[in-house]
């Protein structure tokens, strides 16, 4: 009897909570089909008169969405190869030498950890500016790939996973270090790699606090901005808006579907670190 | 960890002491080939190099350049910054609009402990036998990966008057409840807390299904035969286990509360008393030009999380932080 009241009441709990998560996507994707007019005066949950395909095609022309996703992928390409060097080089540093200082680069490290990056942009700013990166795509790069200490957590991890008698034998073969670090460390450092490049990919495809304060020139806009740009033209167009929302979540759903596993295991070993 | 490494050390400082001449023609067995000591002695600095140099000069500069900044009347962009003491500071915890910034992170703060509350609900039903458990997980976690910026739109239009919430509490005989969700400021920090709930809540439940799920079946087979009901076992078995992430889930959700930027942003702009401290202090940097007292607050902002981490740490003295 018991049994059967917490089952129902455990499925009820789940379709209620499946429901408040879908609702809101589910009357966007709605109003992505629906005519200008026909959002107006239609009730939200009343189905598009005609499933065409208008918005999307102005939203994506008008809102400059290619260039966007074009911005994204240059940057994410540029800061995950950054990052994975990175990564590595330091993972490798710390964990196959023993050196004066190494424990203060690990606390170095530690610490940075807990200094969230927003409460720093005010004086990060000045740096980028001095530098005469603002308003380039390298400021981005170079944030992306400099404070990310997650990952080079992540690498640390699997670093020691990695045996030791794999660099001593191609060291007794007179490989030098540079060589050991690129053909034996990082081709063994793929499961990092693959987690770093999935978790930083989605956090790059999503960041908007960085590229809008760095980057205004709409020629550069990543794809958050240049759905953020939608409020101005678009204001009160909301179906085009929708279709703009849509196209942004339609590649993170079908990385999702495909990645799910590793996407869980990336942000549960990226999270408790 | 730290003992592994110190081998290697003692092998390279075996090898200088017995033969400090022929250093470089000679092979140590097992060691290093061909590479000279020095060299190797310095190969862990030249692969330290750009890492260090990047972390020092995005991390660790703007930190000590945030505290000069907060004690000068900086601008951002005048050649001289004059010393002003501690007024910026003054200003940021006397200046009503400023302190009603850490007034609407306790709505988030509030928000997190909701938020957390359901992901242990849901982790723990979804930890034992339940049908299609990959979809109600996929589910429950996706919002999480959804730009900041299509949330944002999403619930405008969700919450607009008529739109999305309108609709379902008007067929529902409830219109006596419909509000102007984010326009009216009685209510606008709710709306906008419950938004982030939306958002977030997938990452805490994911994190706590993988703690709990970590937790050997053994453990539970034998509670059952001692005969442990479900809120036993929830009681004595899963909370204790996951105290850490829990510990964890803390910390962040007060760091997080602070630092809330992208959805009222998007939303509300910060309008009907919904600013946050981040879009206040990115207001005061780069509009109003007042980076010393943008500084002083993001100081504070800082020295709370620093703060709180640490009382955390000290609480909650078994999360061993594994360093290396």
């Amino acid at each position: 009897m018991t049994r059967a009241i917490t089952g129902t009441l455990k499925y009820t709990s789940l379709v209620v909570a499946s429901v408040v998560t879908l609702l809101p996507l589910g009357l966007i994707l709605f109003g992505s089909f629906k005519t200008g007019q026909e959002f107006l005066a239609t009730n939200p949950f009343a189905l598009p008169q005609s499933w065409t395909f208008d918005n999307y095609v102005t939203a994506f022309t008008r809102g400059d969405m290619a260039l966007g996703f074009l911005n994204t992928v240059i940057i994410f390409v540029a800061a995950i190869a950054g990052t994975i060097l990175i990564g590595a080089a330091t993972a490798y540093a710390v964990d196959r030498f023993s050196f004066v200082g190494r424990g203060a680069v690990l606390n170095l490290f530690l610490l940075a950890t807990l200094v969230p990056g927003v409460t720093t942009q005010v004086a990060t700013f000045q740096i980028i500016n001095g530098l005469g990166l603002y308003n380039t795509r390298w400021a981005l790069i170079l944030l992306f790939m400099g404070t990310d200490i997650i990952s080079v957590y992540i690498f640390l991890q699997f670093m020691r996973a990695i045996p030791r008698s794999l660099d001593e034998a191609a060291m007794i073969e007179g490989a030098g270090h540079l060589r050991i670090f690129f053909q034996i460390i990082l081709p063994n450092l793929k499961p990092a790699i693959a987690t770093v490049v999935i978790i930083k990919g989605i956090g790059i495809y999503n960041e908007f606090f960085l590229p809008f304060l760095y980057l205004p020139d709409p020629d550069l806009r990543p794809i958050s901005t240049s759905l953020f740009a939608f409020k101005g033209p678009f204001g009160s167009q909301w179906e085009i808006i929708s279709a703009g929302v849509i196209i942004t979540i339609v590649p993170i759903l079908v990385l999702f579907l495909f990645l799910q596993r590793y996407i869980y295991n990336g942000f549960t070993s990226g999270a408790t670190k | 960890m730290t003992t592994a490494p110190s081998s290697l050390q003692a092998s390279t400082t075996a090898a200088t002491a017995a033969d400090g001449v022929a250093r470089t023609a000679r092979r140590r067995p097992g060691g290093t080939g061909g590479v000279p000591a020095w060299s190797r002695r310095l190969t862990p600095y030249l692969f330290l190099l750009v890492p260090l140099a990047l972390l020092v000069l995005l991390t660790y500069v703007p930190v000590a350049n945030m505290f000069w900044y907060s004690v000068t009347d900086w601008d951002g962009l005048d050649k001289v910054k004059n010393f002003v003491g501690l007024e910026n500071y003054a200003e940021v915890f006397t200046d009503p609009d400023n302190v009603r910034v850490f007034y609407v992170s306790l709505y988030y703060f509030g928000a997190s402990f909701v938020q957390m509350a359901l992901a242990l609900y849901f982790a723990t039903i979804l930890s034992f036998k339940v049908r299609a458990k990959n979809l109600w997980k996929g589910i429950l976690f996706f919002p999480y990966l959804i730009n900041g910026v299509a949330i944002g739109l999403i619930f405008l239009n969700f919450l607009q008057p008529g739109g999305g919430l309108d609709t379902v509490l008007l067929t529902a005989g409830l219109e006596s409840l419909v509000q102007q969700w984010t326009g009216d400021p009685e209510i606008a920090n709710f709306s906008l807390a419950a938004v982030s709930v939306w958002r977030y809540m997938g990452l805490n439940f994911v994190m706590f299904l993988g703690a709990i799920s970590s937790i050997s079946s053994e453990i539970y087979e034998a509670a059952e035969i001692d005969g442990a009901t479900r809120w036993h076992q929830f009681w004595h078995i899963i909370l204790p286990s996951i105290r850490p992430i829990l510990g964890l889930s803390f910390i962040l959700a007060i760091s997080g509360a602070l630092s809330v930027f992208e959805i009222p942003f998007v939303m509300t702009n910060g309008g009907n008393g919904t600013e946050t401290f981040v879009i206040r202090t990115i207001w005061m940097a780069f509009n109003r030009n007042t980076v010393g007292l943008a500084s002083a607050m993001a100081v504070v902002l800082l020295v709370i999380v620093l703060l709180v981490t640490w009382l955390q740490r000290r609480l909650v003295p078994e999360r061993e932080v594994d360093l290396t």
